[in-house]
C-alpha cells in the first residue's frame, strides 16, 4: 500500500474495461435512438455517469489511491451537483 | 565519502506530484462543468431549438470519435502498466498508438467542423447571426465546448510525446514514471469530458 509498492493494472483488466466502455457507448446510442421523452436524457446521463465512474476508478486508477484523494474527487462532483442544483432552483423560481 | 552520497540523493515526492496533477484536473472538471451548466440552462429554455440543432450533427462521426478516444485511453493506460513492468518497447508503441488515435480524432473533427464552415456555420458568421436565439446558443456552445476539448487533445498529445522522449532517454523508468502517470491522467481527463460531451451534443435530441 505504500508508495514503494505501486499497483500495476494488468493489461487484461484494461482490455475488459475498454470492452465495457464500448458496450455502454453503443447502449447509449440505442437508448437515445428510441424516443422515450424525458427518460432518454436521464438514461443517457446515467450511463455517461457510469462510464465516467469506470474511467476514474480503473483508467485513472483511483481504486488504488489514498482515501484522501478519493474523498477529494468525490467532493468535486458533490460541489458541481450543488452548483447545478442552486442554479436550477434560481431559474425555476425567479 | 559520505558527503558525496548526500549530494547524490535527489528529493522526490511522487504522492505530491500526483496530488498536484489531480488538483489541476479538479479545475478542469469545474471549467467544463460550468460550460455543461450553461448548456443545461439554455437547453431547458430552448428545448425545441436545441433538439433541431443537434440533428445537424453526424452521430456516425461522433460515435467514431468516441470509440477512438476510449481506445486511446486504454492504450495510454497500457503504456503506463508496461513502463511499471519495465517493458519500455511496448510502452513506446502504446504511446505512439495513442498519439496516432489522437491524430485520427482531430482529422475527424476537421471534416466535421469543415462541413459546418462550408454551410456558413461558424462563430460570428452571417448565418449564425440570422439564426433563432436557441440555435445560435446551441452552435456557439457546440463550437466552444468541442473547440476547447480539441485544444486539450493537442496539449495532451504534446505531453504524451514528451513522455515518449523521456522513456527514450531513460528519464521515465520502472521506478520513476510520474511524468507518464500525470500525462496519462490528463489524457483520461480528455476522455472523461468527451464521455459527457458526446451524449449531450450528439445524442439527446
Amino acid at each position: 500500500m505504500s508508495e514503494h509498492t505501486p499497483h500495476i493494472t494488468p493489461y487484461r483488466t484494461l482490455g475488459i474495461i475498454l470492452l465495457i466502455l464500448l458496450t455502454l457507448t453503443f447502449v447509449t446510442i440505442e437508448i437515445t435512438s428510441i424516443h422515450l421523452g424525458a427518460f432518454t436524457v436521464t438514461a443517457a446521463l446515467l450511463i455517461a455517469g457510469i462510464k465516467g465512474f469506470i474511467v476514474l476508478t480503473y483508467f485513472m486508477h483511483l481504486k488504488h489511491e489514498s482515501l484522501l484523494l478519493k474523498i477529494l474527487v468525490a467532493m468535486v462532483f458533490v460541489l458541481f451537483a450543488i452548483i447545478v442544483l442552486i442554479t436550477f432552483i434560481d431559474y425555476a423560481f425567479r | 565519502m559520505s558527503n558525496h552520497e548526500v549530494h547524490e540523493h535527489v528529493h522526490r515526492d511522487d504522492e505530491a506530484q500526483k496530488l498536484g496533477m489531480w488538483l489541476f484536473i479538479f479545475t478542469e472538471l469545474l471549467l467544463f462543468g460550468g460550460l455543461f451548466l450553461v448548456y443545461s440552462i439554455f437547453r431547458a429554455q430552448y428545448p425545441a431549438n436545441f433538439h433541431e440543432s443537434s440533428l445537424e450533427l453526424s452521430v456516425t462521426l461522433g460515435t467514431i470519435n468516441t470509440v477512438i478516444l476510449l481506445v486511446s485511453s486504454m492504450s495510454v493506460a497500457l503504456s503506463l502498466s508496461a513502463v511499471q513492468k519495465g517493458n519500455y518497447k511496448l510502452a513506446k508503441i502504446m504511446l505512439l498508438l495513442t498519439v496516432a488515435l489522437a491524430f485520427a480524432f482531430m482529422v475527424n473533427k476537421y471534416f466535421e467542423w469543415g462541413a459546418k464552415f462550408h454551410h456558413g456555420l461558424y462563430p460570428g458568421s452571417e448565418l449564425m447571426q440570422l439564426l433563432d436565439r436557441g440555435h445560435h446558443l446551441y452552435f456557439s456552445l457546440y463550437f466552444f465546448m468541442t473547440g476547447l476539448h480539441a485544444l486539450h487533445i493537442i496539449i495532451g498529445v504534446i505531453l504524451l510525446l514528451i513522455s515518449y522522449v523521456k522513456i527514450q532517454k531513460s528519464k521515465v523508468v520502472a521506478d520513476n514514471y510520474m511524468h507518464l502517470e500525470n500525462a496519462a491522467l490528463y489524457w483520461h481527463l480528455v476522455d472523461l469530458i468527451w464521455i459527457f460531451l458526446f451524449p449531450l451534443m450528439y445524442l439527446i435530441s
